[in-house]
């Protein structure tokens, strides 16, 4: 009878069935401690797209310190980090490698749009090698807005984030 | 005007450096000791331009001379002569730049080097620019890298953005555009930025 | 007879030898490895090259930049000379007084006027501010390079001190704006002064224990010494600039061979090394900080007490029809605006031409031979920063 109900078309479904499942089993008691220990581990990715790097090394520098929030410097492979910080304009010539790093980074994985040019394209919006914002090549999480943005915008655009994490369903 | 400008200034600093004690006296020298300055300041450039005149009489034409910059103006066919005799003469060894600027109401590209030098110390402040110009539709010219190894990716970056053959140029490819670039080169004035 | 046979072995035999020769350099081939660096690597940033091993040593190098591409020299041809500068300072925003610098002294030149003496010495203690603040992120980036935090971290803090100093006369962390043709944008503020010695006089005792700490730590100096002689023929060959160039034994330094606005009048020496090696290229910049502290000093005390700051300028300016090439020294090397006005109020075209670009050239240069380990210590000597490279 089993074979009868599952077979290689409905398959797929089952699996997904199963997964929710087991997802609603395990949200309800482990998804607290789930979020909790992803909010304070978020690496970002070591990808810098434009000017905006400069501020977001001095985050991680000694006077705004961005590990007290749980938002580790930026040193690892992208096979561990979970968090894109997108730094700034994003060329013609960077969006697939962007879409790149997005695609090899395992789940969950979020990504903050950090300065004008990633938003919108910002100061860059007439020029004929910059995209219009990043929203086309990946999905945002959280806009950190400001040209560039100060550490302490891009530090409250994190915890933004990691409000967001917790509130989210785990995967 | 410029030079004007120029003097002003000079006098300027002259004035605060020394002590004003007879103010008549110092004013009267100071005029005419300004008209030395400026005339000293040309020396080095026109004695570049006459040695290099009375080395390639017909070939070499003067654009402008200003206070440490002379512009040269040199046909596509000589600029390898001359740009040897510059770097063997005159110890102007590397170029700072390479400027290609469009004109379409002339339907010329002209391409400047701006050339410096290291080893000589009277020459470090002068900026020799090296012009020369080709037909912007089909645009060839010999490249410099023979004489200069310092153009290769200045020439490069001028074939992408301009869309100048540099002859003789190993890699007249792509630089800093993106890969997939089909339009024209984006410096050309008929390249038009979107909504503008 | 014998004569063809003789020449069709002859034949065989050289066929026989170009294939045995390309076999043989297809095996080496084989024996070679392409890596990618960049754009996702940690320290590359914005650059990718492709290298060539060959077990531990590199034999091919090809630099690949242009990922920050944003058409700067089109986008200026589109803004009049006011509306430019603040797209014109992204490039290097922790340098970003400097690289407005030039632009500015190129637009004066167009339009015929003149900066207040007060305003070029507001500009120069401007300038050589941010070249602090420039040099210590580099070496704070340099120490993420060699893996050793605390030249990141102690860089990284100490660069906090400057930026405080640039906000109270700027009003921005990094992108300043400040020079305007004419000029610079508005006076320093009540106390400036104080503050600005008290924090260099505290800058140059942390530069001791810098020299100590970072310069004669047996560590980098292993890392770095003897690792990508540039020598100095090759240097001038190259047409490098800035820390590059003087590391290589050439004292070159645009403030000096032809002083721009107030330099004249300042006394200082230029740095340079005759080692030729990494640790020269690193320990120049150093230098260059301890010179400029010396200089931000003596330009505080022979600052007039009052007076303009800026020449007011008629509202959108026309330039005269003619071109100017300016240059100053940035923390990169030259950094020079080739502007060609056509009499309208928008230039007819800017060329940009940095120090960055220029010195990219060398990376090949020095790569090809040296090892894999020795390519971060080399690549960040050369005092690269990719977003200006690109423009």
């Amino acid at each position: 009878m089993i074979k009868d109900l599952i077979n290689p078309t409905n398959f797929n479904l089952m699996v997904s069935k199963v997964s929710d499942v087991l997802v609603g089993a395990l949200d309800k008691p482990l998804g607290y401690a789930i979020n909790w220990g992803r909010i304070w581990s978020l690496w970002p990715v070591h990808l810098e797209t434009a000017c905006c790097s400069v501020e977001f090394g001095a985050t991680s520098s000694p006077r705004y310190d961005c590990e007290r929030f749980g938002i580790i410097e930026a040193f690892g492979s992208l096979r561990q980090c979970d968090l894109i910080v997108v730094q700034g304009t994003v060329t013609r010539k960077m969006a697939p490698r962007l879409r790149m790093v997005y695609d090899q980074m395992a789940d969950p994985k979020y990504v903050i749009a950090m300065g004008a040019c990633s938003i919108t394209g910002g100061l860059y919006i007439d020029s004929y090698n910059v995209l219009p914002g990043i929203d086309g090549i990946i999905p945002v999480d959280v806009y950190v807005p400001g040209c560039p943005p100060r550490p302490e915008t891009l530090i409250q655009g994190c915890m933004l984030l990691q409000e967001k994490i917790k509130r989210s369903k785990i995967k | 005007m410029y030079v004007i400008a120029r003097e002003n200034k000079k006098v300027e600093n002259k004035m605060t450096d020394t002590n004003t004690n007879t103010e008549s006296n110092t004013n009267n020298t100071n005029k005419s000791s300004n008209l030395k300055i400026v005339e000293s300041d040309l020396k080095i450039e026109n004695s570049l331009y006459s040695e290099l005149s009375s080395q390639f009489p017909d070939k070499v034409q003067l654009v402008y001379t200003k206070p440490k910059r002379i512009k040269i103006y040199v046909k596509p066919e000589n600029i390898i002569e001359v740009a040897f005799f510059l770097r063997s003469h005159f110890g102007l060894d590397h170029a700072e730049s390479v400027c290609g600027t469009d004109y379409p109401n002339e339907n010329v590209i002209e391409v400047i080097y701006h050339l410096n030098s290291y080893s000589r110390e009277e020459l470090s402040q002068i900026i020799f620019a090296l012009s020369t110009k080709t037909d912007r539709n089909s645009s060839y010219l010999p490249s410099l890298l023979p004489v200069f190894k310092s153009v290769e990716y200045h020439e490069r970056e001028t074939y992408e953005m301009l869309g100048v053959y540099f002859k003789g140029h190993p890699r007249n490819e792509r630089f800093l555009l993106p890969e997939d670039w089909a339009d024209i080169p984006p410096l050309k004035k008929d390249f038009r930025i979107k909504g503008r | 007879m014998t004569n063809e046979f003789s020449e069709s072995l002859e034949k065989k035999l050289e066929e026989t030898t170009k294939l045995g020769l390309e076999v043989v350099k297809e095996a080496t081939e084989d024996r070679l490895m392409k890596l990618s660096v960049g754009p996702q690597h940690p320290g590359s940033g914005h650059f990718r090259f492709t290298i060539k091993v060959d077990g531990d040593y590199i034999v091919y190098c090809d630099p690949d930049p242009g990922y920050v591409h944003r058409g700067e020299e089109k986008m200026c041809e589109y803004r009049n000379f006011i509306q430019n500068i603040p797209h014109l300072e992204r490039p290097v925003i922790h340098d970003s007084t400097n690289i407005t610098y030039s632009y500015s002294l190129a637009v004066e030149e167009l339009l015929g006027i003149e900066v207040p003496r007060r305003g070029q010495f507001i500009r120069a203690i401007a300038s050589e501010l941010n070249r602090q603040v420039y040099t210590l992120y580099w070496l704070a980036i340099y120490g993420i390079f060699l893996g050793h935090s605390t030249m990141f971290m102690w860089p990284a803090g100490d660069r906090e001190l400057f930026i405080d100093l640039l906000t109270a006369l700027t009003g921005a962390r990094v992108t300043h704006a400040f020079n305007i043709p004419g000029g610079v944008r508005n006076d320093i503020p009540d106390g400036f002064k104080e503050k600005c010695l008290e924090y260099v006089n505290y800058f140059e005792k942390r530069l001791k224990e810098y020299e100590n700490i970072f310069y004669n730590n047996p560590l980098f100096r292993q890392r770095t010494e003897n690792v990508g002689i540039l020598t100095k023929d090759d240097a001038i060959n190259l047409g490098v600039t800035g820390s590059v160039l003087r590391a290589s034994g050439v004292a070159y330094d645009v403030r000096k061979v032809e002083p721009y606005d107030v330099y004249n009048e300042i006394d200082f020496k230029v740095q340079y090394m005759k080692t030729c090696d990494s640790f020269a290229r690193a320990y120049v910049p150093f230098l260059d900080m301890r010179e400029s502290c010396h200089i931000i000093r003596q330009l505080l005390d022979k600052m007039p007490e009052s007076g303009e700051v800026r020449m007011k300028l008629q509202s959108n300016p026309k330039g005269t029809p003619g071109e100017s090439y300016k240059r100053v020294e940035s923390g990169r090397g030259a950094l020079s605006y080739y502007i060609v006005s056509d009499g309208s109020s928008r230039p007819y075209r800017v060329k940009i031409s940095v120090g960055s670009f220029r010195n990219i050239l060398a990376l090949p240069h020095l790569l090809v031979g040296s090892r894999l380990g020795d390519m971060p210590c080399i690549y960040w000597a050369l005092n690269y920063w990719p977003v200006e490279a690109d423009r």
